[in-house]
């Protein structure tokens, strides 16, 4: 399942790492874009596959941040 | 008297400090990142300095750049706006040791202020009422839930060091405490540093009502009656008004006299906002206080005519307050619109490119712009480019200027909420005044989201 960045803004803190298991509503990464940090939750449990952005990456509303099996 | 001075600030409130200070006779210098070499304010100044690179950490945060800015320019004061470094007490020591005159109150004032814990406490000894709930932090779960049992569900808990809503939540039953209690306060530790709680009633259809107040240096403080802003979203306002709609005259005269006891036990100087919680039955709460300048003290000024950055300035230089509580009337009915670059429905930022901006005009209009056509709005800052003030002889003339001048305002290349303003102005719970902290849940969403 692909996990997606609901806003544009900067990579704050990533908060697991590939291959951790993580829980349904788990904190993956917090976005941050205009004093505002987003944490962005696992919809569903399982594993990170792969984590497709760094923290202090931009990213763009709609941008695939992580893979999650 | 105060001859230059520096606003360690961006946007429409450098550019709103900037005007008190020409009409004074005041020369002004600017900083800016990067990112606002452009911006309006900065054509405005007398004087400009680049102070870094985009990131605050790296400009209007950084102290060191923003006190050689000052030095360099041979600024005599400094004016931190909101935000920022307006309620630091590092800086304001700092700006001491450096012979700058810091506009705002004591440093020893901002500390106090700028912890939950020892505002609530300076509160309860200048008789203020404040929320039923802890006097500090709880130390476990099992005091959580035995505070909670004391005071009655639901509850808000909130995270000591929070700010912003972030780990802030309502809790209905004890099952729902002990799963929101570790959360919050993991979540308050991986942003704040800090994880621990505190535990306050929730009031039932509260409103935030707040006052203004004036304190010069020699002991004199008066308040300029209340501002209503309840209509927020993610814990932020979106639309102020003054006066309320909702209180009698007798509560009116009590807020204002708790707030001039609180300032006057705090010692207090300059303008500030004691910010209080207001229950159906009109029983008011202390929420906190802002140390600052106010980013909807507009409406306070439409309805009694005074500048307030003018009076900060004046205190700042020493003068005594010119006129006395008698003096200050209300005169009709202001509303403010907070204008966000934003998605209406989500409230998450939309920085970019603004392609065409066209605002309202008229004599009951007033603008204050952080932004302008060809701006680009940088994910680096606040969402707010600009604020929409009205003033008419009644709430319901300001209702409909407001609608008017909404309907007029168009920016395009970026998303802004003024669809969102453009609906709660036309709710009929609106306009009857039954705007509580929770309106935009209530009222506001439920129209946007089954659409």
């Amino acid at each position: 399942m692909e996990l997606k960045a609901n806003m544009a803004g900067n990579v704050w803190k990533i908060t697991v790492n590939q291959g951790d298991k993580v829980e349904s509503g788990q904190d993956v990464v917090i976005l941050e874009s205009m004093k505002m940090e987003i944490p962005i939750a696992a919809e569903e449990a399982g594993t990170v596959a792969e984590l497709k952005v760094n923290e202090g990456d931009f990213v763009n509303e709609g941008d695939v941040i992580a893979v999650i099996d | 008297m105060i001859q230059k001075v520096l606003i360690a600030n961006r946007g429409e409130i450098a550019a709103r400090i900037i005007r008190s200070c020409q009409k004074m006779g005041i020369r002004t210098v600017a900083v800016y990142s990067d990112a606002d070499q452009n911006a309006p304010y900065v054509k405005m100044a007398d004087e400009g300095y680049l102070i870094g690179p985009p990131r605050v950490n790296e400009s209007y945060l950084n102290v060191d750049k923003i006190v050689a800015a000052a030095k360099d320019s041979g600024a005599d004061a400094i004016h931190p706006g909101y935000g920022f470094l307006s309620e630091n007490e590092d800086f304001v020591k700092r700006c001491q040791d450096e012979g700058l005159i810091f506009i705002g109150p004591s440093s020893d004032v901002i500390k106090q202020m700028g912890s939950k814990i020892a505002a609530r406490k300076a509160m309860q000894q200048a008789g203020v009422p404040v929320v039923p709930g802890t006097d500090g932090a709880v130390a476990s779960l099992e005091e959580a839930m035995e505070t909670a049992q004391s005071i009655g569900y639901p509850v808000m808990l909130k995270a000591s060091a929070g700010g912003g809503g972030i780990g802030m939540q309502i809790v209905a039953s004890e099952d729902e405490l002990a799963k929101a209690f570790e959360n919050n306060s993991k979540r308050a530790l991986t942003f704040f540093g800090d994880g621990s709680m505190f535990i306050e009633k929730k009031l039932e259809n509260a409103r935030h009502i707040e006052i203004q107040i004036l304190a010069d240096q020699h002991g004199n403080v008066i308040h300029l009656f209340e501002r209503e802003c309840s209509i927020q979203r993610r814990n932020q306002k979106v639309i102020e008004e003054a006066p309320s709609a909702f209180i009698s005259e007798k509560t009116r005269k009590q807020m204002g006299e708790a707030a001039i006891n609180a300032a006057i036990a705090l010692r207090y100087s300059n303008a500030g906002t004691i910010e209080f919680l207001v229950d159906e039955n009109e029983n008011f709460y202390f929420l906190e206080m802002n140390t600052r300048i106010q980013v909807e003290h507009p409406v306070t000024e439409e309805i009694t005519g005074l500048d307030i950055v003018e009076q900060q300035l004046k205190i700042a230089q020493g003068e005594r307050l010119h006129f006395t509580q008698e003096d200050i009337k209300i005169n009709g009915h202001a509303m403010e619109a907070r204008i966000y670059a934003e998605d209406p429905v989500t409230f998450f930022p939309s920085p970019g490119h603004i392609t065409k901006f066209d605002i309202p005009t008229g004599k009951a209009v007033r603008n204050e712009l952080a932004v302008t056509e060809k701006s680009d709005v940088t994910p680096f800052y606040d969402p707010m480019i600009g604020k929409l003030i009205v003033r008419g002889e009644t709430r319901q003339e300001s209702i409909s200027l407001l609608k008017q001048a909404l309907a007029q305002y168009k920016i395009e290349g970026i998303k802004t909420n003024i669809p969102m303003l453009l609906k709660v102005v036309d709710l009929e719970q609106f306009k009857m005044g039954n705007t509580t902290t929770d309106f935009v849940q209530k009222h506001y969403l439920p129209l946007v989201q089954t659409n």
